[in-house]
């Protein structure tokens, strides 16, 4: 991996995401949204880098990425997605889902749709109600997944007032993250370390399935699932721990991988190489998981014995591999064949790295220490 | 107590007026609130409404700039870098690191005010554009400074390259000089200027100067005799000063090209490259102050930059940070520099009125200031790491302050306390989320904090909602988290309970009546559970009692009489009140006489059972 650029830009970065590019295109990702927090001012900006920046700089570094526009954002940005190629969705600390529209004519981004109050808490306590923020946001144009702090899930449509579904008390703790599984499945991970199972087709308020860590509850703060094998779903916990799981057995991870000194904030798969996973910490990290199993020597990281000396091969998975010739080298659990190399990618030690997004060779990712770190040549 | 240097700056409040009434003040961390009140009231005093607003009072604005914030940020990194140079490098390694650093310091004060000097330039308003030019020279004068610091105290020159330093140090910072020098390039002889102002770096010794500079000496004389600068005046006057300057040893010549040097300074080092080429530090301060009166003329007196620059020839450190605290407005300046100056060993360890040193004192000083803003608080807390006698007990008290809006914070903020070991702090802030999870009906973030936090008689209220919740509509809410306690459970004897009770109802709905019947005595048997819940357990038993096979064993059945007796021992007859008795108490009565006659029904029938062989 080659050169990685920092840039200073005077805000404590949220979240981070690459604009996707047009179906079919070979060229790289050229133009980023940041999400900012616990500013008075909180904004979601659009970043631009590479030769598409045709803004004149003086001397501007080569990797250098440059303002496009930005706008301001009630409250803390908690969560974003790019919904498609022109609009941008972001959770909001104050409840609130907004959807931005980005013209690229005069470079502006406005609000175009917002959901005021999509997650609130209603108690004893409170006789009207309390704003709850929104934790999480998974796209799939038009419908947007939004859960939160009140433990509820709703899915909105672009273009309609009211949400189309919403399932109140979805869950007695905080939902932290949402993932799309084989649509109109969901994917959700709460503080006491559950991992639900949510199939909008059904009409009930129950999850369809639901997973749990073994030995201590640690809450999950993030979800991704495979790319291409749905049932395989790797999670981070508060303890920096990485879990993989098969959702289509069992109700407890496959592996558990010691990972981070502190609270694992975002999990990536690699879209294109999915051998490859990505994960970012409060501890300062972003590490590159490589479970390719071509490479000869790699060291094991695998988590061996404490108190949760449970779970490290679950026992079917055995049969997995007798029954499917394509398996998941993430699922194959045995510490002696299979071994996965972990590489640190930024140069030192920062304050939390609060979120990452990698899309073909180029990565990115956002810090406390108010930088972006950018790189267009991992592989 | 110090005197004071200068008067105090006065700001005047908007919307108060200050002839008739007060104002009352209270001191934040880093801000004052200020309001308008009547101290006296007096009654001929007429009603006229005064202001209704509070102020907000800050003295530090620097931290609310958005490019300043880079600074703030780009340093806390090379800080923390500093802080981890090995400890056993000395010597010329060590040194260069430090240079290092300083370097490293300089440059992003150098790139902040590139920066503001691009936006001051774009400004559309004046005023603004004004603000951001005095900010720029601020930074300038920062970075002079700093500068000038690290060739006397960090580089520690010795004579020689002391002065290319020098040189180096005033090229770089006076721009009429670089515009001087563009002149100069662009003239006839443009190498013989190149090469006098291009000296290489500290490689030359002393005679090789000398030799350069008798070279220079006799080139000026030939330019002059040849009359090669009668086109150019500039040059040969400045020629002339060379020549004159060299043969009488004559500063007056200098002070007649007065309007070519911009300041002091630059005349102090043209005036020790032309007579004093190999200047030792400690006799700077002589030149540096004759210079000053010299190029000053008694015309005005010194600003404060002067004084500053003038502590620091003379290496009196001290003086340098004190002049440098009163005259900026913020500690960032300060607290780096000292920071850095007591890596190299400078500071005798100067003990202040309170005990700790100089360094920590301003880096405390500092990093409160950090603490007061809503955002930068992040990048304080690891200066706060690094002064060893006061620095954890001021992370403690501010960091309970920080207020926590996002779950997302309080758990950045609970990292933080985790790490360095402040239980105390951890269990205050996660008591404080639990509660609000309770008031919010989040009784599983609520059990999440106490988790977190080990707090076991906060487990053991959730527990108690939960249990409350089934009584009243007897059903448990949030099975989810009931039945996935996992070894949290333990943390609490009332969780414990719960978790049990629902595992219980459980057995009952697998028809697994046998082990939900052992399970239920053996929760009053171990009392874990709590005594107001026993008549409930034992309700529940009452269906297990009535089946048609026999679950409860004979001794079972007389543990589970005790229990009964033991909660009955206890309560008062129903007292007639006046004839009537409370439906309540009649409820209870039928209850105990229903459980009597069950277990007594249950106790006949399983002494029966258990008398008979098995198998007849």
């Amino acid at each position: 991996m080659e050169e990685i650029f920092a840039k200073f830009v005077s805000q404590k970065i949220s979240k981070t995401r690459w604009r996707p590019v047009p179906f079919g295109s070979l060229q790289p990702p050229e133009t980023f949204a940041t999400g900012s927090w616990d500013n008075e001012e909180n904004s979601v900006s659009l970043w631009c880098i590479g030769d598409f920046c045709n803004l004149s700089t003086d001397g501007g570094l080569e990797g250098d990425h440059q303002l496009l526009c930005d706008i301001k954002h009630h409250g803390d940005v908690i969560d974003l997605q790019f919904l498609d190629q022109e609009r941008i969705v972001a959770a909001s600390s104050t409840g609130c889902v907004t959807v931005f529209l980005h013209h690229p004519n005069n470079q502006t981004l406005s609000v175009s749709q917002e959901w005021i109050g999509a997650h609130y808490h209603i108690g004893p306590c409170s006789p009207s109600y309390r704003s709850a923020p929104c934790t999480g946001i998974v796209c799939n144009s038009p419908e947007i997944v939004t859960v939160g702090e009140d433990g509820r899930i709703n899915l909105f449509r672009v273009g309609y007032k009211e949400a189309v579904r919403t399932i109140d008390n979805a869950d007695s703790s905080t939902l932290h993250a949402v993932a799309f599984l084989q649509t109109p499945g969901i994917l959700t991970v709460n503080s006491i370390g559950q991992l639900k199972i949510w199939d909008f087709r059904q009409q009930g308020n129950e999850p369809s399935q639901i997973l749990s860590l073994t030995g201590d509850r640690v809450p999950l703060h993030c979800v991704d699932r495979h790319p291409n094998q749905q049932h395989v779903v790797a999670t981070g916990g508060q303890d920096g721990m990485l879990s993989i799981w098969d959702v289509r057995q069992g109700s407890m991870p496959v592996s558990l991988l010691k990972a981070h000194e502190a609270e694992m904030w975002e999990v990536h798969f690699h879209t294109s190489n999915p051998d490859h996973l990505f994960t970012c910490s409060e501890d300062g990290s972003l590490w590159q998981w490589d479970a390719s199993t071509d490479v000869p020597e790699k060291s094991s990281l695998f988590h061996q014995g404490g108190r949760n000396s449970t779970l490290l091969a679950h026992p079917s998975s055995n049969q997995l591999n007798v029954n499917h010739s394509l398996i998941s080298s993430w699922l194959s659990t045995d510490p002696a064949k299979d071994r996965i190399e972990i590489t640190s990618l930024l140069p030192n030690r920062t304050l939390s790295v609060n979120s990452l997004d990698v899309l073909g060779s180029c990565l990115l990712c956002g810090t406390d220490a108010e930088a972006i770190y950018v790189t267009r040549q991992l592989f | 107590m110090e005197e004071l240097d200068g008067d105090p700056t006065l700001t005047f409040i908007p919307g108060v007026n200050s002839k008739k009434r007060q104002m009352c003040f209270d001191w934040g961390p880093g801000e004052m609130l200020v309001c308008e009140t009547l101290f006296k009231k007096k009654e001929k005093e007429e009603k006229v409404p005064g202001c209704p607003l509070i102020y907000i009072v800050r003295k530090d604005i620097d931290v609310y700039s958005r490019i300043l914030r880079k600074l703030f940020n780009e340093s806390h990194g090379i800080f923390v870098g500093l802080q981890k140079i090995e400890e056993e490098s000395t010597g010329k390694s060590r040194k260069a690191q430090l240079v290092r650093v300083s370097k490293n310091y300089r440059s992003v004060i150098r790139a902040c005010m590139e920066e503001m000097h691009q936006v001051a330039i774009a400004a559309q308003d004046p005023i603004c554009g004004r603000q951001y030019s005095s900010q720029v020279s601020i930074l300038s004068a920062m970075e002079l400074i700093w500068n000038l610091c690290e060739i006397l105290f960090i580089e520690v020159a010795p004579a020689g390259p002391l002065l290319l330093h020098l040189l180096d140090w005033v090229r770089l910072h006076v721009c009429e000089m670089d515009g001087l020098s563009a002149d100069v390039l662009g003239s006839e002889n443009p190498n013989k200027h190149e090469n006098f102002w291009n000296l290489p770096g500290n490689t030359q010794t002393l005679t090789e100067l000398e030799l350069k500079w008798q070279h220079w000496h006799e080139e000026c004389e030939r330019h002059l005799q040849d009359g090669t600068f009668a086109s150019n005046p500039h040059l040969e006057s400045l020629c002339k000063v060379c020549r004159v300057e060299i043969m009488l040893g004559d500063d007056n010549a200098l002070l007649e090209q007065k309007e070519l040097l911009s300041n002091w300074y630059h005349f102090l080092v043209t005036r020790l490259l032309y007579s004093h080429p190999t200047v030792k530090p400690i006799e700077l301060h002589f030149y540096a102050q004759s210079s000053l009166d010299l190029f000053l003329g008694g015309d005005s007196s010194p600003e404060p930059l002067d004084n500053i620059l003038m502590a620091a020839f003379e290496f009196d450190i001290h003086q340098v940070i004190k002049e440098c605290s009163i005259a900026l407005s913020n500690w960032w300046f300060v607290a780096h520099l000292t920071d850095l100056l007591d890596h190299c060993k400078l500071l005798h360890s100067h003990n202040l009125y309170f005990g700790s040193n100089m360094r920590e004192f301003l880096l405390l000083e500092y990093a409160s200031g950090l603490f007061a803003h809503h955002s930068l608080w992040q990048l304080g807390v690891d200066y706060f790491d690094h002064c060893p006698e006061l620095g954890r007990v001021y992370l403690e008290l501010h960091i309970e302050r920080i207020p926590l809006n996002t779950e997302q914070k309080a758990l950045k903020v609970l990292r933080i306390c985790e790490r360095r070991q402040m239980t105390e702090q951890v269990r205050s802030i996660c008591k404080i989320l639990a509660m609000k999870a309770v008031c919010n009906n989040r009784l599983g973030s609520a059990l999440s904090w106490s988790i977190r936090a080990k707090d076991a008689a906060f487990a053991t209220l959730v527990s108690d909602r939960f249990l409350k919740d089934y009584c009243e509509r007897g059903s448990f809410s949030d099975l989810d988290l009931i039945d996935n306690l996992g070894p949290a459970m333990m943390l609490s004897d009332r969780l414990t309970f719960l978790g049990k009770y629902r595992e219980f109802h459980r057995l009952y709905g697998e028809k697994r009546f046998a082990d939900a019947a052992s399970l239920l005595l053996s929760l009053m048997t171990s009392q874990i559970a709590p005594r107001s819940f026993w008549m409930t357990l034992l309700t529940d038993a009452l269906p297990l009692l009535e089946q048609k096979q026999v679950i409860f064993a004979a001794e079972q059945t007389y543990e589970l009489m005790q229990c009964l007796e033991d909660l009955t021992v206890g309560r008062p007859e129903p007292r007639k009140l006046g004839g009537q008795r409370s439906q309540e108490d009649d409820v209870e009565t039928t209850k105990v006489e229903m459980l009597r006659l069950a277990l007594a029904r249950n106790l006949a029938r399983a002494i029966v059972k258990e008398g008979t062989l098995e198998g007849s």
